[in-house]
């Protein structure tokens, strides 16, 4: 493979690579843009502290609640319940999507159900949850699972079914019998996909947590987000949004490494 | 390459009686295979020729156990056939090597389904690599070779399981024609080492006449056999052969049949 060269024509050419030391450039860049506009219009005073705070507003307001350990408190009780949430649907979604992918009676007898639940918007079930589970951890959890894990189900199944039909005839002409197809063939098959549908739904994981967290509950990074706006602590919000965003950059990594490390074949 | 004891194991003959297969049911069901008949016999290397959409294809896959007829009897080794079983070793034309094992661990695959113990499982591979060619790339995955070093790892896979018969679908149809010069060669050679019985499909003439004991030619669809032809070229042959006027002359012969009803032809 060539290395990407650094020339007008080479920038401008659709689909071309670009060098390693420019996406980087970029990367920070886009970030240098967006703290510069924002510190722009609020140190003028074009908008008021109020609404939208400074950049060192923000700053000193999470080095405080790191120094007295709020911000801990509260992100380890989210990533807690973003994790059982996610862990506990995938273990299921993922077998049970696979076999849903390859045996069509799996799929015939699941494909009503999780057609309908996959269309309802989760926030609709969560007062039945308030009312059925109370507003303890087990309903974040279950937000989360019933917002994840029926979409997990759907793309685990077509990943499942797109594996090639030759390559399980191929394993079958090798001595590979029917019932070893789904561990031996379709499983390693699917694997890069699957950890792509996990990292994807992990990202929704939080969306879900979030909305549960705003709706009832006593800890989390939604609910000191709620606690702010009825006391007008913007930079609290702002503290709890970029702390959201850095987990899911971090887990996102995570679930990238994790790919690479166990689908080294996959490029 | 010196005698091994993984060469000429074991091998069988094919019969194939009035077999038909019929995809689908009512008035948009597709006849593909129309009264086959013919043998193989054990050593021998047998190639199917015809035009696209004939039912090649369709009937490798019967042999193999992966489609089921309609009616008629296959049997290898004097077994009728109903399911894929190890004795009937394939290669597809498209790639099918598992891309999550390296080429070792592909080639490895079925002795590990039966069950051998590591050290002759990794004689095998070592043996049939060789054969191939390809022992420096053991530690690769397939996603880092090229097609023609993919379907030489699907050959080495399908014969390091000792198969009866070896089915080959157009195996290097999707191939370029140099790189196919070269495997038309390399299996030349590794089928004198191992004299398995070949069931080969291809819709390339010469291809077809370089590699047979035996032609066969089928009909457009529905398939049919329309001529058995006997190839009498010594052996070991190589790619000179093309220019024989032998050669030619039977490669004119199979052009007629052929070009007779072709018109299913795309
Ligand atoms: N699974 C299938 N369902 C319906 N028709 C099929 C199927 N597979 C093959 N056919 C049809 O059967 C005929 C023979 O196909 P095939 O065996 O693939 O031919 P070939 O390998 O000679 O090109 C073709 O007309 C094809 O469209
Ligand atoms: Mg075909």
């Amino acid at each position: 493979m060539k290395s990407p060269s650094f020339s007008f024509r080479a920038i401008t050419t659709p689909f071309e690579q670009i060098p390693k030391w420019m996406i980087v450039f970029l990367g920070v860049a886009i970030w240098v843009v967006v703290i510069a506009s924002w510190s722009a219009i609020t140190y003028s005073g074009m908008i008021t502290e109020t609404f939208l705070p400074t950049p060192d507003m923000v700053v000193s307001r999470t080095l405080k609640y790191i120094q007295n350990g709020v911000l801990w408190e509260h992100t380890s009780a989210s990533v807690q319940v973003v994790f059982i949430g996610f862990v506990l649907s995938s273990v299921v979604s993922v077998p049970l999507g696979l076999f849903m992918g390859t045996y069509r009676i799996v799929q015939a007898f699941l494909d009503p159900l999780v057609n309908f639940m996959r269309y309802l918007p989760v926030t609709s079930f969560v007062p039945l949850f308030i009312l059925w589970i109370g507003i303890g951890i087990e309903q974040r959890v279950t937000v989360i699972i019933f917002g994840i894990f029926f979409q997990q189900l759907v793309m685990l199944a077509d990943t499942a079914r797109s594996v090639p039909r030759d390559l399980v005839n191929a394993a079958y002409t090798l001595g590979t019998s029917r019932a070893h197809t789904v561990f031996h063939i379709v499983l390693p098959a699917s694997l890069p996909n699957i950890f792509d549908i996990l990292r994807v739904t992990m990202g929704w994981a939080w969306t879900y947590l979030v909305v549960a967290e705003l709706v009832a509950a006593r800890s989390g990074l939604g609910y000191i987000s709620l606690k702010a706006m009825r006391g007008f602590q913007v930079d609290v919000i702002f503290m709890a949004i970029a702390m959201i965003g850095i987990l899911g950059l971090i887990t996102d990594q995570g679930f990238r490494l994790l790919r690479k490390y166990a689908a080294p074949w996959a490029l | 390459m010196a005698k091994s004891r993984y060469a000429n194991l074991r091998s069988a003959d094919i019969v194939i009686d009035d077999v038909h297969l019929r995809y689908g049911t009512g008035p948009s069901s597709v006849l593909a295979l129309d009264g086959i008949s013919f043998d193989v016999k054990p050593n021998e290397f047998c190639v199917i020729v015809g035009p696209s959409g004939c039912g090649k294809s369709s009937l490798l896959y019967l042999v193999a156990g992966l489609e089921t007829k309609t009616a008629g009897t296959i049997t290898v080794n004097g077994k009728p056939v109903s399911d894929p079983g190890p004795e009937r070793g394939m290669v597809f034309q498209a790639y099918t090597l598992f891309p999550w094992l390296t080429v070792a661990k592909n080639v490895e695959y079925g002795p590990k389904r039966k069950g051998y113990p590591a050290a002759e499982r990794k004689d095998i591979v070592d043996h049939f690599l060789a054969e191939v060619g390809l022992s420096k790339f053991a530690d690769h995955y397939p996603s880092q070779l090229s097609g023609g070093m993919k379907q030489r790892v699907a050959i080495a896979r399908a014969l390091a399981n000792d198969p009866m018969v070896l089915l080959m679908d157009e195996p290097f149809g999707a191939l370029d024609s140099q790189t196919r010069h070269t495997m038309q060669g390399l299996l030349l050679r590794v089928w004198e080492h191992s004299k398995k019985t070949v069931l080969f499909v291809t819709h390339d003439i010469e291809e077809a006449i370089l590699l047979a004991d035996r032609v066969l030619v089928m009909s457009g669809r529905p398939g049919q056999i329309k001529k058995e032809i006997t190839i009498n070229f010594d052996r070991p042959r190589n790619m000179d052969l093309v220019l024989e006027p032998d050669f030619i002359s039977t490669k004119r012969e199979i052009l007629e049949l052929l070009k007779d009803t072709d018109d299913d032809e795309h």
